[in-house]
């Protein structure tokens, strides 16, 4: 199973250990850990709740990866998302892309989070000194997944 | 009977995290089932009116204002996901 939406935390060790265990054709890996701040726009975060849509979200990730290996020479992807109550310095996903060379894998990498921040339903609410309020979606995540459309990036 | 379904900012402001509904005679699409559920005024033209930032799923997909809707189907309200 490439994709894991949990309240636990994970060892990204032992997961990427685990992702590429006993295959000699792995070459590169590329992994990206998402973690829990202490400040989000000028406002001091003490805890951070994760929501989600049960059964669509991991759908959606999993149309992201299969995406993801459509584009590129992949080997493997793990994508594990966490959910409920978290706080600064908590881990909050983990993207591993194993593949033959390193490009494949950072590309991979990099478009699945993209992809992830924009299309699969997860929403954060935070504390704050003020009270609770809910994280407003960015433009500038819109734009970075918008990187991947249209006809030069389809040619990865 | 659909199973409609609000999340995050949505839910907390409707006060409602599902429920199920019969589909009222002409409503065949998601545009429409948004304007029924308007239709009932109060927060629900607050939160689900033209112009919000409101995201729709149906059978957990990613919908338009002309996806079709019909009895058994699971529509989801929710506002643009904030997740990673």
């Amino acid at each position: 199973m490439p994709v894991r939406v949990q309240s636990q935390d994970f060892d990204a060790g032992a997961e990427i250990a685990r992702l590429r265990e006993g295959d000699p054709k792995v070459g590169a890996v590329a992994a990206f850990i998402g973690i829990a701040r202490d400040v989000n726009d000028g406002e001091t975060v003490a805890t951070l709740a994760l929501e989600h849509y049960p059964g669509m979200t991991e759908k959606a990730l999993e149309r992201i990866v299969a995406e993801a290996h459509a584009r590129w020479r992949l080997i493997d992807v793990l994508v594990i998302h966490r959910v409920g109550e978290l706080r600064p310095t908590d881990q909050i996903v983990l993207v591993a892309v194993t593949s033959a060379h390193r490009g494949d894998a950072f590309a991979a990498c990099e478009f699945i989070m993209d992809y992830l921040k924009t299309r699969a339903p997860f929403w954060k609410k935070e504390s704050t000194p003020q009270g609770q309020r809910w994280v407003e979606a960015r433009d500038s995540d819109d734009q970075a997944a918008g990187r991947w459309q249209g006809p030069k990036a389809d040619v990865g | 009977m659909v199973k409609v379904l609000f999340f995050a900012r949505l839910r907390e402001d409707l006060g409602c995290a599902e429920e199920d509904l019969d589909l009222p005679q002409g409503v065949t699409t998601v545009a429409a089932l948004q304007a029924h559920l308007v239709s009932r005024g109060g927060a629900w033209k607050d939160v689900l009116a033209q112009g919000r930032a409101v995201r729709v799923a149906v059978n957990q997909d990613m919908a338009q204002p002309g996806t079709p809707v019909k009895p058994g189907d699971e529509v989801a309200f929710f506002p643009p996901v904030t997740g990673g």
